[in-house]
């Protein structure tokens, strides 16, 4: 509620923001949109003219589309198991008392706050390096034979990785959520005389329901353009090239830009799917 | 949700939650412990873990080579400037949509909200093109434009939120005590939010300071921030871990210690408010 | 000076009309009151004269000059709201001197100022606290000190009394009313408590659904409501509006009876009922009455103590002097 003088100093105050967003999504976006329809190879002859859809069938039927969808998802999904699961065990654990509680919760959110680049090229040497790393001495250590991680088993060594990363966020968001759960309400369960495990089942998972949700809406969003954990780590080698991946690809190293911007608009559209879905709840909770 | 339990089970839930967390923090535990380690050391089968020569000279070769400082001062000033330029910009954003909101509030904060789910590879030849054309490759100007933007909602977000808790009347209260616009933002809107201010700042700087698409894109040398000198350690010659540790050390320690200070806003700010 | 008229102003949220066009005129010193029902328009109306909204149409003048365009800081009127409305990071000190500050006063006065308002006010010694160490009835007072350190032309009370518990709100009542006797400024004071509105009030201000349903003094009100639900909403406990045969025996629709007009005897009056619940307060006694044919329940008041009992059946006698008609439309015959 307010005056028309207010309205319109608040128009005014906002006018910068949503000017530099809007330019910041319309101008590339249409650019994007434009390359998508041309043949634009910018060291090989550059902009070869209008080809229409051409170069949208083209990045549907080369032969690293699908290998890449399927990639991407493999390792989005693995992420969200591990994370959200694992998440909520551990969330529910430091939800209890315990001795040290403020030191333990910095233990477990720091990798968060690792740079990308940085934790990939730390799991890469000093973990995954078969012959020098953590894990190589420790399958030595129990008498087996050090695994190639990056290159024997890509896919799983980046979802570790990448999980590594995205554990302490999911941890967090549950455990805010676990410590608004109304403590009457378990007790009052508890003097229904349920045990833990149907509390669990019946009072605390409904109660995370919503912050599950948004968990892996919002870590979905982030995981499908992931980049600088595959950059360093392989490359985009040994079947780790994801969506992202190849679509960078396709820009910068072939230097075909109509079909990666092709790329660029698929990806774009799934983005917008899963956005879709997060931003129906967030809107909804902004009408609360 | 805090309830009286046995000092056996608190004991058993302490030993078990300081297991994990231990585990968790171990990679950054590792590095920091081999980044004093000699190189022989750092490889040493089997490995060492506290008993070891404790020696700082990774820190001073990995200055020496590759000029850390220079790049410590792109990240800083690009994460810096990235924030506060987006904090000068969404304060004003936040207060419209706190205070003055309108039918079209929700939309707006949800269309800023879209721009943040737009996959950065999707827009990423017209940026490259538009960046060379106006020559700002590689430059730290440049990078902070884009970084400002892409947090732009998320600061004007956790703005809003925050702005949303300060009851209105207060702000009618000033302007019926003779405040206009200017004075009720800077004498009574500023001071009661700047905690909620100070840890937007506090999270966004921690965002921009990781972030890697674009400054791994955009930049080559001048403006490379620590993400990309960190990526120069992925080529072979710079595998020694030592060294790798080192440089890894500094690059996250700051960030370390900023981010243990912003557990909380770290909810509200990636969640959009959506969890409390 | 204050006096503000109010010229067939309107106020729409969208389409929803929240008052229909309004005239009302408020003289210099009076201590007039809006009240009516939550949701009636009161708390809009107050905030059209501070200016913290625009009317859709109309004009609001204060001191005969048109202060319809012009925004909450230049109307030179102070408000004090339901909250308090308090700055939480300034001490009491700075609350208070506030609106001095902005008004570019010279140091020395607003010292001068806050001092003597503090004084009067009985907060000198919590003059470097900060509103959150201060009890409601302290936080009540620190907003009305910051009101009246500028000297404004009117005050603008917003239920300023609903936060504080029954015992602080009389005691409150009573300094707000002294301040007025003392100042003799215009005060605009809205509130749903009618009791507060017959006991401060100068002139009160009836309203339903942004309609104003009657102006007048409490006592013209109470004399004479012109509508039953003027006549419902002024006094406690509330008028017994009777419908059907018994009112059209007085050529009415609707005939209302205040519960002090009503006399409760064992046998001999026209009206007879079994008592309910009896309400004891001592000096009084509310008998609420059932199965009298007439209504629902009569309440009916009677002085002192009184030895009627649960299931009674009791004889009433209703003053005619004191007797209100009705036509159907609900209004006064």
């Amino acid at each position: 509620m307010a005056t028309r003088h207010s309205r319109s100093a608040a128009r005014l105050m906002m006018a910068p923001a949503v000017v530099l967003l809007l330019g910041w999504m319309l101008v590339p976006l249409t650019m994007t949109l434009w390359f998508s329809f041309r043949k634009y190879l910018p060291l090989r002859g550059g902009d070869l003219g209008f080809v229409g859809f051409e170069n949208y069938g083209r990045f549907l039927s080369s032969s690293s589309f699908w290998p890449a969808v399927q990639t991407t998802l493999v390792i989005v999904g693995g992420v969200l198991i591990v994370s959200v699961v694992l998440g909520i065990l551990l969330a529910l654990l430091l939800d209890q008392p315990i001795w040290g509680q403020g030191v333990v919760r910095i233990l477990v959110i720091a990798p968060f706050f690792v740079m990308p680049t940085v934790s990939a090229l730390v799991w890469k040497n000093m973990f995954m390096d078969p012959v020098n790393g953590i894990l190589a001495h420790l399958w030595r250590f129990f008498g087996a034979e050090p695994v190639q991680w990056l290159s024997q088993a890509s896919i799983p060594s980046i979802i570790m990785i990448v999980s590594w990363q995205w554990l302490p966020f999911a941890t967090l968001i549950l455990l805010t959520a676990i410590q608004s759960l109304d403590s009457e309400q378990l007790e009052a369960a508890e003097m229904d005389g349920a045990p833990p495990l149907k509390r669990f089942a019946y009072i605390i998972l409904p109660h995370l329901a919503r912050a599950i949700t948004i968990v892996i809406l919002i870590q979905t969003i982030f995981l499908l353009s992931i980049f600088a954990e595959i950059f360093v780590t392989t490359g985009g080698a040994f079947g780790t090239r994801t969506l992202t991946y190849l679509i960078f690809q396709r820009v910068l190293e072939n230097q075909n830009v109509g079909l990666g911007s092709a790329g660029g608009v698929y990806a774009i559209i799934l983005a917008n799917i899963v956005a879709l879905f997060l931003m129906r709840i967030v809107g909804r909770n902004l009408d609360a | 949700m805090a309830r009286a339990v046995t000092p056996r089970r608190k004991a058993v839930n302490t030993a078990l939650a300081w297991a994990v967390g231990l585990i968790l923090f171990f990679p950054i535990l590792w590095t920091i412990l081999t980044s004093f380690k000699t190189e022989a050391q750092a490889i040493a089968d089997p490995p060492i873990f506290l008993f070891f020569d404790w020696t700082l000279e990774n820190y001073a070769i990995v200055q020496e080579r590759s000029d850390y400082m220079r790049f410590l001062w792109n990240s800083i000033i690009i994460a810096g400037c990235s924030t506060l330029l987006g904090v000068a910009i969404g304060v004003p954003a936040a207060w419209s949509m706190a205070f003055v909101p309108s039918k079209r509030t929700k939309d707006i904060l949800l269309w800023m909200l879209s721009t943040k789910m737009l996959p950065a590879v999707g827009v990423l030849y017209p940026i490259y093109i538009l960046f060379i054309q106006l020559g700002l490759l590689d430059s730290r100007v440049g990078l902070t434009v884009v970084i400002m933007l892409i947090n732009l909602p998320i600061i004007i977000w956790m703005l809003y939120t925050y702005f949303k808790e300060i009851p209105g009347e207060i702000l009618e209260a000033a302007r019926m005590d003779g405040a206009g616009l200017r004075e009720e933002l800077i004498h009574v809107l500023t001071p009661m939010a700047i905690p909620g201010i100070a840890s937007t700042v506090l999270l966004n700087v921690i965002l921009a300071w990781n972030e890697a698409f674009w400054t791994l894109n955009l930049t080559a040398v001048d403006a490379a921030p620590l993400t990309a000198f960190i990526a120069s350690y992925s080529s072979p010659e710079g595998l020694f871990f030592a060294k790798l540790s080192a440089a890894s050390t500094m690059a996250i320690a700051p960030i370390l210690i900023l981010g243990w200070f912003s557990q909380k806003q770290l909810v509200r700010g990636l969640t959009f408010g959506a969890v409390k | 000076m204050g006096r503000i008229t109010l010229e067939n102003i309107t106020k729409s949220f969208g389409t929803t009309e929240v008052i229909p066009p309004l005239d009302l005129t408020i003289e210099d010193g009076e201590f007039t009151v809006f009240v009516g029902p939550s949701g009636c328009g009161k708390s809009t109306l107050l905030r059209l004269i501070a200016g913290l909204e625009d009317v859709t149409s109309g004009k609001v003048s204060i001191d005969g000059t048109d202060a319809t365009m012009v925004p909450p800081a230049k109307r030179g009127l102070a408000m004090v709201f339901q909250s308090y409305a308090l700055y939480p990071h300034m001490s009491v000190r700075k609350n208070i001197a506030f609106p001095l500050r902005m008004a570019k006063m010279d140091p020395g006065e607003i010292t001068r100022r806050v001092e003597s308002a503090a004084d009067v006010l009985n907060l000198t010694d919590y003059l470097d606290r900060r509103p959150g160490q201060l009890s409601g009835g302290q936080r009540q007072r620190v907003a009305i000190g910051r009101a009246i350190v500028r000297e404004p032309a009117a005050f603008l009370f917003d239920e300023p009394l609903s936060n504080l518990d029954a015992a602080l709100r009389v005691g409150m009542r009573l300094e707000i009313s002294e301040l007025h006797e003392r100042l003799k400024t215009t005060m605009i004071y809205v509130t749903h408590d009618q009791v507060e509105a017959m006991t401060m009030a100068d002139k009160i201000v009836v309203l339903r659904a942004g309609h104003i349903e009657q102006v007048g003094s409490p006592l013209d009100l109470y004399r004479t409501p012109r509508n039953t639900f003027v006549a419902g909403f002024i006094g406690s406990p509330k008028m017994n509006l009777i419908d059907g045969a018994e009112a059209a025996k007085h050529d009415a629709h609707t005939i209302g009876i205040r519960p002090e007009h009503i006399e409760v005897s064992e046998a001999g009056g026209p009206w007879s009922g079994v008592v309910g619940v009896s309400e004891h307060l001592g000096s009084d006694t509310f008998f609420h009455i059932h199965d009298t044919g007439l209504a629902e329940t009569l309440t009916v008041r009677a002085g002192g103590e009184v030895g009627f009992r649960h299931g009674d059946r009791v004889s009433l006698t209703p003053r005619a002097d004191a007797l209100h008609r009705f036509d159907d439309k609900g209004l006064r015959l």
